[in-house]
């Protein structure tokens, strides 16, 4: 019925149709390798880097199609909110939302001017199924969601309440589906139709680009890094199924397919994680990452099957995310749906209780931890809470609201985090934790409704720490493969150039020095927050705000003290470090170009010289505003006020840390017992630090009383158990048996009945008689016996009953 | 249409074809191995030609048949007692069917070079074959005493398989099988005969008792009774705690081939015989059972993976984890909803072939090592990586691992208990939904600590410069692969299972809901 209506308004991309091809060439890319690279000869490398590469160029026509696709609809939106003529022509529609089309009161979240929300096609809601989807079949070609080739369904006039910018009309997000299978019949009769696609939107598309970007870097990069590895082929083949399962998960049209990215993904990382299993720390940590993990699914699983059967027996992303909007699932379901959920995120994305694993992922290679540890894979929870926006949004009651569970957990988790950074010695656990730390950021700017803020964060997160990341791997492969910055690092600033000045560009990315991308995405996350005065936004979240000023310059200071131990001071190490290949400084130095720019492409529309044309793309491209698969948030107003105090934090915390480092280092040239200095002056202080160098005890209790209580006493408990009490009483039953038999044998029957009959395990005799009685047609005495017994059982049940 | 030939001879030819292998087994002297070898394989092979003949021709009947009974045939078999030769299939049984085709070939092929002590092939392989007829027989049957017979049937043959032909402990385990699964037919024989005079159908086909039980409005205090007879007899089977304690010492204890074929189809006789006879006809009493038959699963799940944890033998943990897996399938029974009973058979089909290639991989390690006492081992993939690569990916399979066959068993289970059907009480399933998603995180604990120590790490001392072990050898290759393959292939298309039994399932749980409605 809807893909009648959609005559007018820009067309989809044919592109989009075959976006299915990108999961699809890393896959083959990655059975290709498992299967064929070393019976051809090939380098493993020579299948990977091709695939990914193609991969990346094709995200970025995707890309640029999104692009050029989002600008058509707004321009034919302010076209049609302008000569509301044109509209009303096309009013005749037939479903029932087209009825409303110009009438104010006919949706919620109704305020003030002047937005057009545009409906997504929703009459794939499970609870009314009609006639009408006889017609839309198993179609498995291309259509925007429940609107035909051309998108775009009925408009509704609507009115939003939105402060300080002008709002943009976003695209629906284009979809592509076929049937995976049907349940209890097709969904015409009242059945449930499980369907696999792509989700073309701009949150897919970005992720799109960043996964294929960084992880063709990372495949460039391990070419030299991996060189000669006693795996080579199983790790190239490693990163491109995780590439594939990412984008397959980034692309799901369903939750049940985001589910099965999810666990393929966690897969990925178990192998990389455990790359040098013959170690037992490394298989060990990827037990603890996998387990972890699981942990979180309960969550994720449990919240999934909440949100099938609120929407009326469907996984469909869209039409869960529409259903939530309009008000169809209530807000406490959605709210027990979404605390499940953030299980899921906190154990993926690291969220304080459940990210212990992340810091111990550490133990894989150092290209698998910039990939899959800190620019792709740990996003996956962020990447969940976007997804199924409105879920969290209206469940959580962001919209004027003034703190709720997942503000609160990124809040926790971004300052928690970022102090225990400051007591690594090791420099890939530093960035660990600060990773941690980061996407708490991201899930305190969704738990405060700065969906943009989150998302460019993430984009901006994955470029420059990607890029610390390699360059830490940059650091080690010139010291010995290590990792540890107190013993054999330090002065190496004027050994590895390239290396030191990439990693100082992406630190100050990190640390959110203007103008680098942190500056910016961070910035956006405080103001979001609207704790500032006068950034307004969807409510006050003060307590987060809170924990993000100080995360800010935590963060800060933490870099400031990796750069020193690393970069400056005297050399500490027994090797003569040198710079790396090009192999390895190529991808950094690109990675730290982005890390300057990328913060451009967001910047406020007030900022003077370039504000006015490129303020806010990043938002257009992404945000979709104005669809009914989306919730209506309001952004908050850029501060120069905050933007100057947070920065002020940041240097303040640079300054305080680099006088630290260098007067503690002018007086012992390896001074590895730092905390005498000062944290033994102080017993609050060095219970503090003693608790953050235990890591909060969070390891003692998952790994010692947690997992260690279950395979221990509890397992062994119900083991015994098992073998004493259930077994006991069938050992039991049979000797009675064999007893009872012998009984009779013995002093009612001379022989008829064998003692063998019953004889149960334990006083048989030896294997060959009973072999020989059952073979010389004890068998059929004991059928008939049985029968006999049965049947008379059966008489007196009669009776009985 | 069904192909004529088909609809007349297939099923009783499939269900046959290994009988009349294995008297011609008979008639070949002892000595000549390789004969009996042969011959065996031969008429698997045939057997499956036959068989899978027929599910094709099945499948070509188109979707909407499937939920229907195909290629029946209805003969005066014992008119003495209203006993009927009445055979068929539908959806719900072709994938089962399908499964056993699969398997027994396969584990003949491992036989090639794999014939446990003390040999004596001829036996050995003849026993399979009887097993064949048995399990093929029990997933056609449609009259009870029909099932019945090759329900009983199969117990002799696994009986001796692990009498003769096991472990160091296996008398005390063969018996313990024979016996304890002996005792829940008995009990189930009881549920059958008592049909048989409450409803006084003078029939024994199934669909005969279902309609005898709606017509003559048989008491449901009856119905409670006798579907727990059916129940002790199925519940034995599947095993379900606490009736499960035969299963870890029979699988232990059996040969490789036999721990293949009762991990892959033996146990599925139970959870199918829930299905297709207690609960199509049973309805009313079903529902007043499930909770309870849910209550197990769910404390069946927990404590199969604590058991598991506990194991110090791979082996027999693999057999402990068959307990927890089962109660998925059951829990998804329990549930009695079209989505559950899919999952349901999903779960049998999945679980036969994951555990099944476990099994098959225990018996290779053992082969290899001697022992499979698992701190002995470790560093199985710098000994043998190919099987260590494949040992890593049945481990990951069978912890559920979507985008792999198990996942599916699994996750629908736990959905469906969301919502059961027929008005059981949602607090208390949503309550087991929870227990079971924590059962996925143990299984992924016992799993993965096994994978961990018989594979990573490095090798101890002693098996260190062992000649004997050695990488995949051709036949566990020819064995293996279509099992691995259909494991992958199952988990992305999982429709090829679905759209076979979602007709049929739809058909029962529909039953349950007016039954529900009409109490």
């Amino acid at each position: 019925m809807l893909s009648l209506l959609a005559a007018e308004g820009p067309s989809v991309p044919e592109v989009f149709d075959l976006v299915w091809l990108i999961p699809a060439i890393m896959a083959s890319s990655f059975a290709f390798i498992l299967f064929f690279a070393k019976r051809l000869k090939i380098q493993a490398h020579w299948i990977g880097i091709p695939a990914v590469t193609a991969c990346f160029i094709f995200s970025l026509v995707i890309a640029a199609n999104w692009i050029g696709y989002t600008h058509d609809v707004a321009d034919s939106h302010s076209a049609e909110s302008h000569s509301s003529d044109s509209k009303s022509e096309d009013g005749d529609h037939s479903d029932e939302e087209g009825v409303g089309a110009s009438d104010e009161s006919a949706a919620p979240f109704v305020n003030a001017e002047d937005v057009v929300v545009t409906q997504c096609g929703s009459d794939s809601h499970g609870d009314d199924h009609g006639d009408d989807h006889s017609d839309e079949g198993d179609h498995s070609d291309g259509e925007a969601f429940g609107a035909g080739e051309t998108a775009m369904g009925a408009d509704l006039e609507l009115a939003v309440s939105e402060e300080g910018e002008e709002g943009h009309s976003s695209p629906c997000p284009v979809i592509n589906e076929v049937t995976w299978f049907e349940n209890g019949g097709s969904a015409a009769e009242g059945g449930s139709d499980i369907k696999i696609g792509t989700f073309v939107d701009g949150q897919s598309v970005m992720l799109l680009v960043v996964v294929t970007f960084i992880s063709m870097l990372v495949h460039i990069y391990s070419t030299d890094y991996v060189n000669g590895d006693r795996r080579y082929t199983h790790y190239f083949a490693f990163l491109s199924l995780f590439t594939a399962s990412m984008l397959f998960m980034v692309l799901s049209s369903s939750t049940i397919q985001l589910i099965v990215g999810w666990e393929l993904v966690g897969v990925c990382s178990f192998a990389l994680i455990g790359h040098w299993w013959e170690e037992k720390p490394n298989s060990d940590a990827a037990l603890k990452a996998f387990l972890t993990n699981r942990v979180g699914d309960i969550g994720l699983l449990v919240g999934m099957i909440i949100l099938y059967f609120a929407a009326g027996k469907t996984f469909s992303i869209a039409t869960i995310n529409e259903m939530a909007v309009s008000g169809e699932i209530s807000q406490n379901t959605l709210l027990v749906a979404g605390l499940f959920l953030m299980g899921a995120v906190m154990s993926k994305s690291g969220q304080f209780v459940l990210h212990t694993w992340l810091p111990d992922a550490m133990a894989g290679p150092t290209p698998v931890s910039a990939l899959i540890h800190a620019a792709t894979m740990v996003v996956a929870g962020v990447y969940l809470i976007g997804r199924l926006y409105a879920v969290f949004f209206i469940g959580f009651g962001i919209d004027g609201g003034t703190l709720n569970a997942m503000a609160l957990i990124g809040g926790i988790t971004c300052a928690m985090a970022g102090l225990l950074a400051f007591v690594q010695n090791d420099i890939k656990k530093v960035l660990a934790y600060s990773t941690v730390s980061q996407l708490g950021y991201m899930v305190l700017a969704l738990g405060v409704g700065a969906y943009t803020a989150a998302m460019f964060h993430l984009f901006t997160h994955a470029i420059f720490k990607a890029c610390l990341f390699l360059g830490a791997g940059s650091v080690s492969h010139a010291c010995h493969h290590s990792f540890d910055m107190k013993a054999d690092m330090g002065g190496l600033r004027k050994y590895m150039p390239k290396t030191f000045w990439t990693f100082m560009i992406a630190s100050g990315a990190l640390a959110g020095m203007p103008p680098l991308a942190g500056f910016w995405s961070k910035d956006e996350i405080l103001v979001g927050a609207g704790a500032f005065p006068g950034t307004g936004g969807n409510g006050t979240f003060t307590i987060p705000f809170i924990f993000g000023m100080a995360a800010a310059a935590m963060t800060a200071g933490y870099m400031t003290r990796v750069i020193w131990l690393t970069f400056f001071g005297d050399y500490r190490g027994d090797t003569t470090p040198h710079e790396s290949g090009p192999r390895i400084t190529t991808p950094l130095i690109i990675l730290a170009i982005g890390s300057v720019f990328a913060g451009f492409l967001n910047v406020p529309k007030q900022l003077p010289l370039i504000g006015s044309k490129i303020g806010l793309t990043f938002e257009e491209w992404v945000e979709p505003a104005g669809v009914s698969t989306f919730p209506i948030i309001d952004h908050g107003k850029p501060s120069l006020g905050l933007a100057i105090l947070a920065t002020g934090f940041g240097m303040a915390a640079i300054v305080v840390v680099w006088q630290y480092y260098k007067k503690l280092y002018s007086i012992d040239r390896k001074a590895t017992e730092y905390t005498s200095h000062w944290a033994d002056k102080n017993g609050l202080l060095k219970a503090g630090h003693t608790m953050l160098v235990e890591k909060y005890y969070l390891d003692h209790l998952y790994t010692d009383t947690i997992a260690g209580g279950t395979k221990g006493p509890l397992a062994r408990g119900t083991y015994w158990f098992n073998q004493n009490v259930l077994d006991g009483i069938v050992n039991t039953a049979g000797k009675s048996a064999t007893v009872a038999g012998r009984f009779i044998y013995k002093y009612i029957d001379q022989g008829a009945i064998d003692g063998s009959v019953n004889g149960a395990g334990a006083g048989a005799a030896s294997w060959g008689q009973a072999l020989r009685r059952i073979q010389s047609g004890k068998v059929r005495s004991y059928a008939s016996l049985m029968f006999g017994a049965a049947a008379m059982l059966a008489a007196v049940f009669i009776i009985a009953v | 249409m069904e192909n004529a030939f088909l609809q007349d001879w297939g099923i009783t030819l499939m269900v046959f074809l290994p009988l009349v292998g294995a008297l011609i087994m008979m008639a070949i002297p002892g000595s000549r191995e390789e004969d009996h070898k042969l011959v065996a394989f031969v008429t698997s092979i045939v057997t499956a030609a036959v068989g899978f003949w027929l599910v094709i021709d099945f499948w070509n009947l188109g979707k909407s048949e499937w939920a229907n009974l195909h290629y029946t045939v209805d003969k005066n078999w014992i008119s003495v007692i209203d006993a009927r030769y009445l055979v068929a299939v539908d959806g719900i049984s072709i994938p089962l069917i399908a499964l056993t085709l699969l398997v027994v070939p396969l584990v003949l092929i491992y036989s090639w070079n794999h014939i446990p002590n003390p040999g004596n092939p001829k036996a050995f392989l003849m026993l399979i074959l009887v097993l064949h007829t048995g399990m093929l027989g029990s997933f056609v049957a449609q009259d009870l005493v029909l099932f019945f017979v090759f329900f009983e049937v199969v117990l002799l043959p696994m009986y001796f398989m692990i009498g003769v032909w096991g472990g160091d402990d296996r008398l005390y385990a063969s018996i313990k099988f024979f016996l304890y699964t002996l005792f829940g037919s008995a009990l189930m024989l009881v549920s059958f005969l008592a049909l048989y005079w409450v409803t006084g159908s003078e029939t024994f086909t199934m669909q005969g008792l279902a309609a005898g039980v709606e017509t003559n409005d048989v008491k449901l205090g009856t119905q409670v009774l006798i579907f727990g007879g059916m129940f002790l007899g199925f519940g034995i089977k599947v095993p379900m705690f606490p009736f499960h304690t035969w299963l870890p010492d029979a699988h232990t204890q059996a040969p490789t081939q036999g721990s293949v074929i009762l991990a892959a189809v033996l146990l599925k006789l139970g959870t199918y015989g829930f299905i297709r006879i207690a609960i199509q006809i049973l309805p009313e009493a079903a529902i007043e059972w499930a909770p309870w038959i849910g209550l197990l699963a769910v404390i069946g799940i927990i404590y199969g993976a604590l058991g598991c944890l506990a194991q110090t033998d791979m082996k027999r943990l693999i057999a402990f984890s068959s307990v927890a897996h089962m109660g998925y399938v059951m829990l998804g029974i329990a549930t009695l909803t079209d989505f559950g009973m899919n999952a349901a058979i999903f779960g049998m089909v999945a679980h036969g072939l994951i555990t099944g290639m476990l099994f098959f991989i225990a018996g290779s390690v053992k082969d290899r090592y001697h022992t499979l006492e698992i701190k002995r081992l470790g560093g199985l993939l710098v000994q043998a990586p190919k099987m260590g690569w494949i040992l890593g990916f049945c481990v990951m399979a069978s912890l559920g691992l979507p985008g792999l066959a198990g996942f599916w068993g699994e996750f629908p289970a736990i959905l469906a208990a969301y919502q059961p059907n027929g008005n059981l009480p949602v607090g208390l399933f949503r309550v087991y939904m929870v227990i079971a998603a924590i059962g996925t995180v143990l299984a992924a604990g016992y799993l993965l600590w096994l994978l961990q120590r018989t594979a990573f790490g490095t090798p101890s001392e002693e098996f260190e410069d062992d000649p004997e072990i050695h990488d995949m050898v051709l036949t566990e290759w020819i064995a293996w692969v279509p099992l691995l393959v259909l494991i992958v292939l199952f988990g992305f298309v999982p429709n090829i299972i679905f759209d076979l039994t979602d007709g049929a399932v739809t058909g029962f749980a529909d039953a349950i809901t007016d039954a529900a409605a009409g109490k």
